[in-house]
């Protein structure tokens, strides 16, 4: 049965034509394996970049996570807060001194420390907050405990970065910020079991401060927020009604075009000259507030506005053509045509766009800096027009601190604003999925 | 002689020297034609011979396009279709259009159809619409099929079910012509007999124009047929005598094969 069959060979030029296609055939496979590995080289050099970023960020970063604290025994002298009714006087409460009050209960511990310069530094263990802390504490509970009581402190972060092991024992005392005696009643207490690291909790519900243990970043992601919000307030439904407009109802001619020339041009520029046009047009012109997330807002809106209008047309333009005609032969208006078939065709397109213009907001700081953002600001904004800052601007702010315990705070600053990012980009994506489930 | 009187038909669409632009190039060259009333006027020729061009003249659809230009006069009744007075949306409210590729809305059947009868507000109540929508998916043949799948996607029925779809969405506006540009070209054999026999019934009620490349269908369905070549009326007579005994040689050159 397996008998071979004759079979006619093609004809010797024919044969060496295939030769030939044969013999670049082996050039042709290396040369698509070449650019194979080059490709695959790219992208390993990529994720290995990315992965060398996250790596420095997160090891910076996560001992922010928690703060040094230290327990103290300390009495608070009630006489001296509470009024005949046994409440306390606010009044006294603001009046009364609770750093001397912490640190004389501290000092008393140390009893063989008697020099001034010797009980400065002993005081410089504790945080310069301290007292504010547990006026906080104590007004919040609305009573003051009777007798003698143990509370944890936050320490100053020179103490926090020794315990977190950043800052270094064997550098010469002149170089270090805590001296060797400093270091040596930090021993002793760590000995005593009265120094513990505990979650940071200030960090995620206070704003900006001058002492790194009582900064948050709470502040600037509310006011982020805010600019964000007053930006997708603004720029998409503008966005949008431009798209529609120059898609369906502009008419041909060189008013369009030049139009359409600026918008892109417009998505190219810089964005600090949204920022000063923000500060001579928004502040100088109309004097509306500075450092304010509405102006803020305001200004990356503009920034974001052409994005979001290129993503709109170009979407509105992946809609099949058949479905506008079918709308318009029914005897649809055009805008009904847009609004009831177009737009909800478009809409998973016009969404990508705008998160795609958000986070480019989110993560922009020359533009809020100009319009004065970037001041130092304690108090986390209640309104739109309350002074606020970023939280890029406050991870700008931070980074460019002296204290060591800043830094690592700009670097946990960073985490959060990349899981925003990232929150923000999954639920695009599960927006979109959803949106295009429905159609 | 009775007879013949009886099949004159009234006249519902006359259209005198049209010409069509688009820039610079003319698509359509002084077409006069005069359509009747409740038949099908078959319009044929060549790729490219601007039948459809010519069709979506009666409802302004070149309108949309931007390089396009029309030129004469076409009416219809009293309305003067391309006069600047003439609303666009009424007329599209009353000349119903049915395209080559169907193309229903991503929607569910029943929002389709009731898609016309909302924007234009014909519908008081929740079952009038429900009524409106029963009775144009009948009227396209179409009601058996989806009567128990109405909530269904529009985009899941087979082409056929789709086009009788798009004529059961325009039947339901109430328009009294309908505009159909080769509704059958995307279509299988089956689905297309379907189809015929649909416009024959609709035949009854509505003054059909239908742009066709398929010279059988041509002869199937309609009573008048006219044969354009490079942007002119070469020919326009009843479609037995078209396809017969063609009184131009471009004509028989092209029912018999030559052109195509
Ligand atoms: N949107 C358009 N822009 C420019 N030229 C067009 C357009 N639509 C059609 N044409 C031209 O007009 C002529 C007639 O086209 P068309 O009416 O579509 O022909 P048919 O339907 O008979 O095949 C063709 O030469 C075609 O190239
Ligand atoms: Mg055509």
């Amino acid at each position: 049965m397996n008998n071979p069959i004759e079979m006619i060979q093609p004809d010797a030029k024919t044969q060496a034509r295939f030769e030939k296609i044969a013999q670049g055939l082996k050039k042709r496979h290396a040369a698509s394996r070449r650019l194979k590995t080059y490709g695959i080289m790219a992208i390993v050099t990529a994720i290995s970049f990315l992965a060398i970023l996250l790596t420095t960020i997160i090891s910076n970063g996560y001992t922010a996570i928690q703060q040094t604290e230290l327990q103290i025994a300390l009495t608070i002298p009630a006489e001296k807060l509470q009024n005949d009714d046994g409440t306390i006087d606010p009044v006294k409460a603001r009046n009364f001194n609770w750093n001397g009050l912490i640190k004389k209960a501290f000092r008393a511990e140390f009893s063989d420390v008697t020099a001034m310069l010797d009980q400065r530094a002993l005081g410089e263990i504790l945080s310069k907050n301290a007292g504010y802390d547990l006026r906080r504490q104590i007004e919040a509970k609305g009573s003051i405990p009777v007798g003698e009581i143990k509370l944890w402190i936050k320490t100053s972060d020179d103490v926090d970065m020794l315990m977190k092991g950043r800052l270094d024992r064997n550098l010469d005392e002149s170089q270090r910020r805590l001296s060797d005696q400093q270091i040596g009643w930090i021993d002793s207490l760590v000995a005593d079991d009265r120094i513990r690291l505990v979650f940071n909790d200030t960090f995620f519900t206070a704003a900006d401060s001058r002492e790194p243990e009582s900064a948050g970043v709470l502040g600037a992601t509310v006011g982020s927020a805010m600019a964000l919000f007053v930006t997708v307030l603004l720029a998409l439904p503008l966005a949008v009604m431009t798209a529609v407009y120059l898609e369906y109802f502009a008419p041909p001619g060189r008013v369009t075009d030049f139009i359409e020339v600026n918008i892109n041009n417009l998505a190219a520029v810089p964005s600090i000259v949204f920022g000063l046009l923000g500060l001579a047009v928004f502040l100088g012109f109309f004097g509306m507030p500075r450092s304010a997330p509405l102006v803020g807002g305001m200004v990356l809106a503009l920034m974001t506005l052409p994005t979001i209008i290129i993503a709109t047309r170009a979407s509105i333009r992946a809609v099949p053509t058949s479905i506008r005609d079918a709308a318009l032969g029914l005897g649809a208006s055009r805008m009904q045509a847009a609004i009831d078939h177009i737009l909800p065709l478009a809409a998973p397109g016009i969404l990508t766009g705008t998160i795609i213009g958000i986070a480019q907001a989110l993560g922009e700081t020359a533009p809020l800096i100009m319009i004065g953002m970037v001041a130092f600001i304690v108090d986390v904004p209640a309104t739109l027009t309350d002074p606020a800052t970023a939280l890029p601007v406050q991870i700008y702010i931070w980074s460019d601190s002296a204290e060591r315990a800043f830094y690592e705070r700009s670097s946990l600053a960073i985490m959060v604003l990349l899981t925003f990012l990232i929150t923000m980009n999954i639920s695009a994506v599960l927006l979109r999925r959803k949106f295009e489930k429905k159609w | 002689m009775d007879t013949v009187v009886d099949m004159a038909k009234a006249i519902k669409i006359q259209a005198k020297d049209v010409n069509v632009f688009y820039g610079e190039k003319q698509a359509l060259n002084n077409v006069s034609i005069d359509i009747e009333d409740r038949s099908v006027t078959a319009f044929i020729g060549p790729s490219g011979c601007g039948k459809s061009t010519f069709l979506r003249c009666f409802n302004r659809m070149n309108d949309v396009i931007p390089s396009c230009r029309v030129k004469g006069s076409i009416m219809m009744g009293d309305v003067d279709v391309n006069s600047p007075q003439t609303d666009p949306v009424l007329l599209r409210a009353r000349i119903g259009m049915v395209f080559q590729k169907p193309n229903p809305f991503p929607k569910t059947i029943f929002e389709n159809v009731a898609y016309g009868p909302r924007i234009h507000g014909l519908a008081q109540s929740k079952t009038e619409l429900d009524d409106m929508v029963e009775d144009s998916l009948k009227k396209a043949g179409l009601w058996g099929e989806v009567a128990d799948r109405l909530a269904d996607q529009a985009t899941g029925l087979s082409g056929g079910q789709q086009q009788r779809l798009c004529i059961a969405r325009a039947i339901a506006v109430g328009p009294d012509v309908l505009l159909m540009d080769e509704p059958c070209s995307a279509l299988d054999p089956i689905a297309t007999s379907v189809i015929e026999e649909l416009i024959s019934e609709l035949q009854q009620r509505f003054t059909i124009l239908i742009v066709t490349h398929s010279m059988q269908q041509a002869a199937r369905v309609s009573q008048k047929t006219a044969y354009f070549h490079l942007g002119t009326l070469v020919e326009y007579g009843d479609t037995k005598d078209v396809f017969t005994l063609p009184k131009n040689e471009q004509t028989e050159a092209y029912i018999s094969g030559k052109i195509g």
